[in-house]
């Protein structure tokens, strides 16, 4: 008995309407709004798919802090006193990019569908690595993530340090140095202040816990990084803490701790473990999760900052 | 003869070391803030240079790639770097452009006095050094994955540069930057995705001996180079770049036209040349090379309609890079002339980097003497800025293809290998292109050189001229290059590999 | 249908949606909307290759996985900065639009 490929069939479908809707809808604000719909759908989508790791990420950052991101924006913009009525593009210009379109996805249709079988996978290869280079872990995303390809891993965390300097950048020249000021709201309301006492010590805990548990079930620092940022742009919103200064000091160590934890064991690798981001065998799995640790914080740091915006010199909004 | 590239050779370290060395200074630039990120900045560039050119001695010595397993653990489940003599040349292309954009931006980017720290100030040394610290990964990367992260970093930091100045203009154009080159990252992706579908690794070696040409690598491929071709402005994906190059800063528009349209272009040999050369890819490298044929027309013609000095100079980027995409069909093929060919790109890449940096300082230098950048009224000013027009007039060289220089060399082995390969037909918009560099060139020469009152507002520190003129003489020095350099080119280019005759 | 050719028939969908977003709305939010509808199609593609690479007792190929957590902090890296460049020239200037010839005033831009 399956009801599951109707209820695939039925996933499927909402995803693509709330996708089709999010591209078509006239109002901007309504498209961000089915966006973030639109994400949380797709991480059932990856559930069903056997990734709950990716899973995590997609609700956590890719449609939680995204859609933080985007309704502050949509907020924003749709404030605009006179926005500029949008020029809509001619009928054929339409027609012809849509027949594009299909095209496109037509052919990435089919080549999906001619991929080689046997499916050629590296999961075999992590297998046997998994007592050697990958260090026990039992998550084998954890060891990929933090072993076989770190090298990328810690590039990745520089991209989200470079990306800060970048929004900080577009402030204005005398703003430098002060908070930034997209999350704050314009007076703590009482509901937002009790959510916020209630559910941030919760998920702190529950972040906390899914980083540890990453190293052998799904998880990691990511996901967990991503709810305790979540948690502290709650408590920022809730005006219970302040937004940092973009100059304050521990703020910059803590935004670049990850990486360079991470730099300072990669380049220890080579003396102590033969290879540059080696790790020593005895040792891996302690250093792993050292670093991890570190890059929870400045995931913590670095994705509300992301969301937070330019320096404003304006003490509100 | 296929080199063994799975294993870490003795002096792979310092492949590691090139890459991590502008990482570390970009977080020590972020936590020391305040005046350090510009000397931490400037005091590199001499370590950079100088594992740049043991680097290319290295890859002399041994007459092939130099590689780095990374953690120990061999492709395909770690990631391997490799440098072969493309990679040495362009590494120390790299470290001399960013050393001299990191001089040249003294002027405009040091922190002023009285102030702790300022936004332009750490904004600018940062995303200098992750501009060089994304290059080097580009030049050596083995990985294809690992390549869309660096690509993804040069994009993170080439943007702010653009709108460092906070005008609406740049805002705008930077916008339409990131957007190209987030379209161009992501079609870029989706080709790995394919690839590594297809057949279980990114590494570029192991995949150069799996591809065989399926649909399924085709696509791949198609996506990879549509999303590479938009990163590197090729006529018609151009439209982000003139806007964006003429309204950054000169330091940054010389760094942004010299060197990061050129990563991604090198990121397209290493698909066509590199992962695929077991595939007929005789007809795309035409496609490639009729694009960059329309390029060099369209963008040689709309520069010499510019009124503004520097979007003449970026419009003549677009131009330069379609000379770029005629190595496609040059090259491609295991006869001798395609050697010819693939020295005639590099050359290319290398004499455009040089010229066109020399001629973005300049003309920073020049807007900040006259206190604008219009064309028309440049009358006389040669007189007033002697040492900038001689550096205008040596890229202009260059960019025509007069000899001596570099440009020169690129643009007669390019007539070398369409004639000894009998596509004379690449002859016409090589040649067409010199003739309308010359018009753009004189027209902005010629204004200059004549009688004329002009007045200056400042006159620019010899040093900076000094420092522009210098890049301007290497384009020149490269129409020197004797046989040796084009050898050391060769080195680790595969073109004969798979079933090919 | 099985559920990965579903999935396959989803994300190249969306890839094709996102394209048609890109190119055809004028509005710099609505094109960011439609790049991330992309990247959520090639991370589609991802999964269902690390789905059909199931072996060795593993459910699933840990790479590929591995790649779709990078993507996607690294696309969330990317919506912030474009969101932040987009906010900054509305305040700025009162629109938002891509064309910077719509600020070129007829004499040129000024130094530098």
């Amino acid at each position: 008995m399956s009801l599951r490929p109707f209820l695939d069939v039925i996933l499927a479908g909402l995803v693509l309407g709330v996708a089709i809707f999010t591209i078509t809808a006239r109002d901007l604000f309504a498209a961000v709004v089915g966006y973030v719909a639109y994400g949380l759908l797709l991480a059932f989508v990856w559930i069903r798919l056997y990734a709950p790791d990716v899973a995590l990420t997609e609700a956590a950052v890719g449609s939680g802090v995204t859609g933080v991101l985007l309704i502050t924006a949509g907020k924003r913009l749709g404030a605009l006193k006179n926005p500029a009525p949008e020029a809509q593009p001619p009928l054929t210009l339409k027609l012809l990019i849509g027949v594009l379109a299909v095209l496109v996805a037509g052919a990435l249709g089919a080549a999906i569908l001619l991929l080689p079988d046997p499916p050629p996978s590296l999961a075999p290869e992590a297998a046997a690595a998994a007592d050697s280079a990958g260090a026990g872990l039992g998550n084998p995303i954890t060891a990929v993530l933090m072993s076989y390809r770190s090298f990328d891993t810690m590039l990745e965390k520089l991209v989200l340090i470079l990306a800060v300097v970048g929004v900080w950048s577009v402030g204005a020249d005398k703003a430098w140095g002060s908070a930034p000021a997209e999350l704050r709201q314009p007076k703590a309301t009482a509901p937002m202040v009790f959510l916020a006492q209630m559910l941030a010590p919760v998920g702190v805990l529950i972040g906390i816990h899914i980083f540890w548990t990453g190293a052998n079930a799904p998880g990691g620092a990511f996901q967990g990084g991503a709810l305790l940022a979540a948690m502290w742009m709650v408590i920022m919103m809730a005006q219970l803490a302040k937004l940092p200064r973009i100059d304050a000091q521990w703020l910059r160590v803590a935004l670049v701790s990850g990486p360079a934890v991470f730099l300072i064991f990669g380049l220890a690798g080579e003396v102590t473990a033969g290879s540059f981001f080696a790790y020593p065998h005895s040792l891996a799995k302690p250093i792993i999760l050292f670093i991890e640790a570190f890059m929870v914080l400045s995931i913590t740091a670095a994705l509300p900052m992301l969301v937070a915006g330019p320096p404003s010199e304006r003490p509100d909004r | 003869m296929i080199a063994e590239l799975g294993t870490t050779t003795p002096d792979g370290y310092l492949l590691v070391l090139a890459i991590l060395l502008p990482l570390v200074g970009i977080i020590l630039s972020f936590i020391l803030g305040g005046r350090s990120p510009e000397r931490v900045a400037l005091y590199s560039t001499p370590f950079g240079f100088a594992l740049a050119c043991a680097i290319a001695f290295h890859v002399g010595q041994a007459g092939k790639p130099i590689v780095y397993t990374i953690g120990g653990l061999p492709p395909p489940l770690g990631i391997a770097l490799r440098a072969d003599g493309i990679s040495a040349v362009m590494l120390i292309a790299a470290a001399v452009i960013v050393t001299a954009a990191a001089f040249y931006a003294r002027a405009k980017f040091a922190t002023p006095h009285g102030v702790r720290e300022s936004r332009s100030s750490l904004t600018f040394w940062i995303m200098l050094q992750a501009i060089w610290a994304a290059l080097t990964i580009i030049f050596v990367g083995g990985d294809l994955f690992n390549l869309y992260v660096a690509l993804e970093l040069l994009t993170f930091a080439a943007v702010p540069l653009v709108c460092i100045d906070g005008r609406p203009e740049t805002l705008a154009a930077a916008l339409r930057y990131l957007l190209f080159a987030l379209f161009g990252s992501i079609s870029y992706l989706l080709g790995v995705a394919l690839f590594y579908g297809a057949y279980g690794t990114m590494d570029i070696w192991l995949l150069a001996q799996r591809v065989q040409a399926t649909p399924v690598v085709w696509t791949a491929a198609a996506l990879m180079t549509v999303g590479l071709l938009a990163k590197t402005a090729l006529f018609p994906l151009h439209l982000w770049l003139p806007p964006a190059h003429a309204n950054a800063p000169a330091a940054a528009s010389a760094v942004l036209s010299g060197l990061v349209v050129k990563g991604s272009f090198f990121l397209t040999l290493r698909l066509w040349f590199y992962v695929l050369p077991a595939l007929p890819t005789d007809k795309i490298a035409a496609v490639l090379g009729w694009l960059g044929s329309a390029a060099i027309i369209a963008g040689s013609i709309i520069a010499l309609r510019q009124a503004r000095l520097k979007l003449l100079i970026a419009y003549s980027t677009v131009a330069q890079i379609g000379y770029l995409f005629l190595v496609f069909p040059l090259a491609t093929g295991t006869q001798s002339w395609g050697a010819i060919g693939w020295s005639a790109g590099l050359m290319q890449l290398l004499a455009h980097a040089f010229a066109k940096a020399a001629m973005f300082f300049s003309a920073g230098l020049l807007a900040e003497a006259l206190g604008h950048d219009q064309i028309a009224k440049l009358g006389g000013a040669a007189r007033v800025l002697p040492l900038t027009f001689l550096t205008i007039a040596l890229g202009g060289l260059s960019l025509m293809g007069l000899p001596p220089s570099g440009g020169f060399s690129a643009k007669w082995l390019m007539l070398q290998a369409s004639i000894a390969s009998g596509q004379w037909l690449w002859t016409l918009p090589i040649l067409a292109g010199s003739l309308l560099a010359a018009g753009y060139v004189y027209r902005i020469l010629a204004p200059a050189l004549s009688d004329g009152q002009i007045s200056l507002e400042s006159a620019p520190k010899r040093s900076y001229e000094a420092i522009a003129l210098a890049l301007a003489m290497i384009a020149i020095a490269l129409g020197f290059a004797p046989q040796t350099f084009f050898d050391f080119l060769e080195i680790g280019r595969p073109w004969r590999l798979g079933n090919h005759d | 249908m099985t559920p990965l050719m579903l999935a396959g028939l989803v994300g190249a969908s969306l890839v094709g949606l996102g394209l048609y977003g890109l190119i055809l709305h004028p509005h710099p939010l609505r094109k960011l909307l439609a790049f991330n509808l992309i990247g959520n199609g090639v991370f589609l593609v991802f999964g269902i290759v690390a789905r059909r690479g199931a072996a060795a007792g593993f459910r699933f190929d840990p790479v590929p996985q591995a790649m779709i957590i990078t993507g996607i902090v690294v696309a969330f890296a990317a919506s912030a900065l474009a969101v932040a460049i987009i906010l900054r020239l509305s305040a700025e200037s009162g629109r938002v639009t891509l064309d910077p010839e719509a600020w070129t005033k007829p004499n040129g831009g000024d130094a530098t």
